[in-house]
């Protein structure tokens, strides 16, 4: 197979045109092959990037400015694999891959928890089956805290210090156990965590109350690929989904200045309810109360055609890939 | 036509093949065919032909050497596999899509405008991905990988120049008039070695000293480019003074030059009549000698008189027999009508060719197009081109255009649909541009969802995800029984690696209660031989999934007894035990290990099960018991006789024991 890892410029933020769009087309500066499909990949540090792999194998890449070229920096091999470490065939997938530098923590189809270090060889900690069930994806909690998400509608926080091989808390949805694909916490307040499930429905937790979820939301109409909290704007939330959509999901407070009649452009909202005043004190997310909440959502995605796999955000700037094999960025967000 | 698979030789091996949905697996058998029986040797270690199956890889080599098997994939289509064209076969299927959602009821010049406006999309893609194929033919480095990348390149060149000539024809229509306009755009557009000769020209010091100065001006004025070769032209008269009378003259005729326009500002008989006049003018002009003394101007002149020989005579230049054509119209009928195309196209290529070359691919294709035979031009298209993305995507259109008859083939769909179905399957066999085929076979209505149905099934599920969106596929357009086969082959994976919960997803997911139980009965037997649940994080955590099967409701009641137990909520325990048997939730199997774990219950100080409790203890051992025959009680060894021993004096003594309790009085 021909998968590669690519490094792409977007041009100078100068060169911004009218309507916000950006001017020319991304460029391609260096790229590397890769052994099977890439899962997920994270950036570990300004240059290296840790890329996990359908066939188990956990790469980290690194990224030299100098002369633009990729070259492969570490890399464990069967990091997730079947039963058998060391047959032939027999690796897992490793469908999660979070970073802490110098702290990696992958997870697999193997049900697998591994936690590595860069620069260190093997594995710092394993836990062998943490989960029967696949784990979906991975996220920190706090510097010693895990989440994980798996196929049985489980959200599970694991505390790394401790040596039992369980999980500290468990979590599930209500009614049937849907899988579950994507997690991702709040920046800031590290109580509020989002999970989407493969019925395309987001769940908003709070972990130090209860094993349920506080609020669950329907939004997309297949499986939710991604959510991510914007990193420095936590009032916005970004989910991709296996049915073409990538929605904005925008609970903060200066919608109730908008005339709620004017529609901007192509985009079509939906508005969900009344906003209060004191949302700085209570987190927008978790009042589940209707009447007194309003959340804009959009749909960034005019012509919608085939999943969006992945997307990721920083500042103003949105990218995101579908499965038409292209690659998008908004470079103007919030404009 | 036949094709060698290189390396294979009939003449020392015999060779069997096997059909696959994309692919062909050719390979060398044992028998040599000098002999009947098997030459000595084994075939490569470790893989066995099976037939119908896809190994997929070569055969090893194995120890022995010559004697070894080696095994062929054969895969008839190429092109997806080119990088390059990637772009192409995306693109193209979002501009598909885009096309068939579009709205039908829009009507005349506003659906036509839309139309248009979709083939031009459709040719950008093209040229885009020439253009990347052009820089990757730039920089390869390897010999063979250039001439590849080259020849696509000119394929692809002659796709677009093929595409925009059925744009004009078919899907614009162009009426008298415009049409002419729309053909010397064409022809501007592709005929491209010109703009290297400009460039060199107009960017010299003295352009008018330049050689290639006078064909220059030539290709302006065969291609009707008036206002650029006047501005040569200029540039000549100043140079040369004594020249000037005869250029103003020229020159004033080429301003006048009356052409169609593209707005209602004329008619056509307007513009024929003006025409006339100026095509009378120039021919006085050339009888009167004006420009005897320079054989260039004189030239000119005669080509805008649309003189047959002059212009051939530029052959050099116009390197086409289209190129003539359509300078031969501009200059002798420029408000020619589509359907006398035909004739001049015919007359032309004769000319040009002159007999001495035959009409290439190209040629024919494009003959057929200004003939307006559309099924011919696909007919050829498809016998000419390697990969049926052209044919496919024009017919559509063209269909889209209501220009073809449901002209139904012997085998019932018709040829929109046949083309599509084709180009579809080719894109299955590609590990990742399956996904474009799904929407292609969704918009053909006869046989889309059958040749869906059989393509999906056979993609290669290596990571859940793919599989996860496969079965999305399949659940939006309700096909169940291949979601119900998908899931199963998954789960099956998933428990042969031990992934029990993993596996008890798949079976939630397609709702397949017996292979639920299948699950539940691997957890019973982990029990059973560790004496503790494995992965109890599932077992607890079950839900409303446990009501897909009974095994499983009793697995999920059977780990919540024990958890009673161990929080000793003793009589809540022992209540569920009973409802376990009772309720005929566990399977008779089970029975005795349930009986057994009421022992303990039993030998409790307190006494927890109650009189009526222990009576249905009693006689679901009873039951248990008398279901054996009198050959199984005999085999039963002294462990299963001790059981039931010490069962019945335990279930006797806690009957004793609550008797007397509940025939007690309270307090007294």
């Amino acid at each position: 197979q021909d998968n590669t890892i690519s490094i792409w410029s977007v041009g100078d933020l100068g060169n911004a045109g009218l309507n916000g769009e950006y001017q020319g087309e991304p460029q391609l500066l260096c790229d590397i092959r890769h052994n099977g499909d890439v899962m997920d990949m994270q950036f570990l540090d300004q240059e290296r990037i840790v890329v996990a792999s359908s066939t188990g194998t956990v790469t980290i890449f690194r990224h030299h400015q100098n002369n633009q070229t990729l070259s492969a920096n570490q890399r464990w091999e069967k990091a997730h694999y079947h039963v058998d470490q060391d047959t032939s065939c027999g690796g897992a997938a490793c469908t999660g891959v979070i970073c802490n530098n110098p702290e990696i923590v992958t997870v697999g189809e193997d049900g697998r928890i591994n936690l590595f270090r860069a620069d260190q060889k093997d594995a710092v900690r394993t836990i062998d089956n943490a989960d029967s069930s696949t784990l979906h994806a991975v996220t920190f909690l706090r510097t010693i805290e895990i989440l994980t998400v798996n196929s049985i509608g489980q959200l599970k926080i694991w505390d790394l210090r401790q040596q039992r091989n369980e999980p500290s808390q468990i979590f599930s949805l209500t009614g049937d156990r849907v899988p579950l694909h994507c997690v991702d916490r709040h920046p800031n307040q590290q109580h509020i965590v989002a999970t989407g499930g493969q019925d395309g429905m987001l769940s908003i937790w709070d972990i130090r109350q209860g094993t349920m979820p506080v609020s669950l939301l329907n939004a997309h109409e297949a499986e939710m690929w991604e959510v991510h909290f914007h990193p420095s704007n936590p009032d916005h939330l970004f989910t991709c989904s296996e049915d073409g959509s990538l929605w904005h999901w925008d609970t903060s407070t200066d919608i109730s200045e908008k005339p709620s009649f004017l529609h901007q452009g192509g985009r079509s909202t939906t508005y969900f309810s009344h906003n209060t005043i004191n949302q700085s004190v209570v987190s927008a997310w978790l009042s589940n109360d209707p009447t007194k909440d309003r959340m804009e959502i959009t749909n960034l995605i005019p012509n919608q055609t085939l999943s969006v796999n992945s997307l990721d955000i920083l500042g103003p700037c949105l990218v995101y890939g579908t499965d038409a094999e292209a690659i998008y960025v908004n470079r103007q967000l919030f404009a | 036509p036949s094709q060698v698979v290189p390396g294979a030789d009939p003449s020392a091996r015999q060779l069997c093949f096997a059909w696959g949905p994309a692919e062909v697996l050719v390979c060398e058998t044992l028998f040599s065919r000098r002999g009947g029986s098997p030459s000595p040797g084994e075939a490569g270690p470790g893989r066995a032909l099976l037939p119908g199956v896809l190994t997929g890889c070569l055969a090893g080599t194995g120890e022995g050497g010559p004697s070894s098997s080696r095994l062929f994939v054969v895969r008839k289509d190429q092109d997806i596999y080119i990088q390059t064209l990637r772009k192409l076969f995306n693109e193209s299927h979002g501009i598909f899509i885009g096309l068939q959602r579009s709205e039908e009821e829009l009507a005349g010049k506003s659906r036509k405008a839309q139309l248009v406006q979709v083939s031009k999309n459709y040719r950008s893609v093209i040229r885009a991905c020439m253009e990347d194929m052009h820089q990757a033919a730039i920089s390869a480095r390897d010999p063979a990988l250039h001439s590849q990348y080259s020849t696509q390149v000119s394929i692809l060149s002659a796709m677009e120049l093929i595409w925009n000539l059925c744009e004009i024809l078919f899907v614009e229509a162009a009426a008298a008039g415009p049409l002419l306009l729309r053909l010397l755009d064409w022809v501007r557009l592709h005929v491209c070695d010109v703009d290297n000769m400009v460039r060199e020209v107009l960017s010299s010091e003295n352009p008018s000293k330049h050689e290639l100065f006078w064909n220059v001006v030539d290709v302006f004025v065969l291609q009707g480019r008036m206002d650029e070769a006047r501005h040569l032209l200029s540039k000549e008269a100043s140079a040369n003074p004594t020249s000037v009378n005869m250029y103003k003259i020229l020159d004033d005729l080429m301003k006048k030059m009356p052409v169609p326009s593209l707005g209602n500002t004329q008619t056509l008989t307007e513009m024929e009549l003006k025409w006339q006049h100026w095509h009378e003018e120039c021919q006085r002009y050339l009888q009167d000698g004006t420009f005897a003394s320079n054989s260039h101007m004189e030239s000119i002149c005669k080509i805008l008189l649309g003189d047959e020989d002059a212009i051939l005579e530029k052959k050099e230049i116009m390197t086409t027999w289209y190129h003539f054509l359509v300078t031969r119209l501009l200059y002798s009928h420029p408000t020619v009508k589509p359907m006398e195309l035909r004739f001049y196209a015919q007359a032309c290529m004769d000319l040009f060719l002159g007999g001495e070359s035959s009409p290439e691919p190209l040629d024919t294709i494009l003959m057929a197009a200004f003939e307006f035979e559309m099924h011919q031009v696909i007919k050829e298209c498809s016998i000419a081109l390697s990969n049926w993305w052209f044919v496919a995507h024009l017919t559509d259109l063209l269909d889209h255009c209501k220009l073809l008859q449901s002209h139904n083939l012997y085998f019932g769909s018709n040829m929109r649909e046949f083309l599509l179905l084709e180009y579809a399957s080719g894109l299955f066999s590609h590990h990742s541009l399956w996904q474009l085929g799904v929407d292609y076979f969704d918009h053909c209505p006869e046989y889309g969802r059958v040749y869906l149905e059989l393509h999906i099934e056979r993609i290669p599920l290596n990571t859940e995800q793919k599989a996860l969106k496969v079965l999305r596929i399949c659940e939006q357009r309700q096909m169940h029984e291949q979601v119900r086969s998908i899931c199963k082959i998954m789960a099956m994976k998933a428990l042969r690696n031990n992934r029990l919960g993993s596996a008890l997803s798949w079976s939630i997911r397609a709702k397949d209660a017996a292979f639920a139980t299948l699950i539940s009965d691997r957890f019973l037997k982990d029990y059973c031989e560790r004496g503790c649940f494995s992965d109890l994080d599932l077992i607890d955590n079950l839900g409303p999934s446990m009501l897909l099967s009974d095994r499983l409701t009793f697995l999920g009641k059977y780990r919540e007894f024990h958890r009673l137990y161990g929080e000793k909520r003793f009589s809540e325990a022992a209540k569920l035990l009973l409802m376990l048997m009772t309720a005929h939730i566990a399977p008779c199997s089970f029975w005795m290990t349930l009986l057994t774990d009421a022992l303990p219950l039993l030998e409790q100080k307190e006494v927890i099960f109650s009189a009526e409790q222990t009576y249905e203890l009693m006689r679901c051992l009873e039951d248990l018991t008398a279901g054996k025959s009198d050959k199984q009680k005999f085999q039963d060894d002294d462990v299963e006789t001790m059981k039931v021993e010490m069962l019945r004096l335990a279930l006797a003594r806690n009957l004793a024991r609550v008797i007397v309790k509940e025939g007690t009085l309270e307090g007294s």
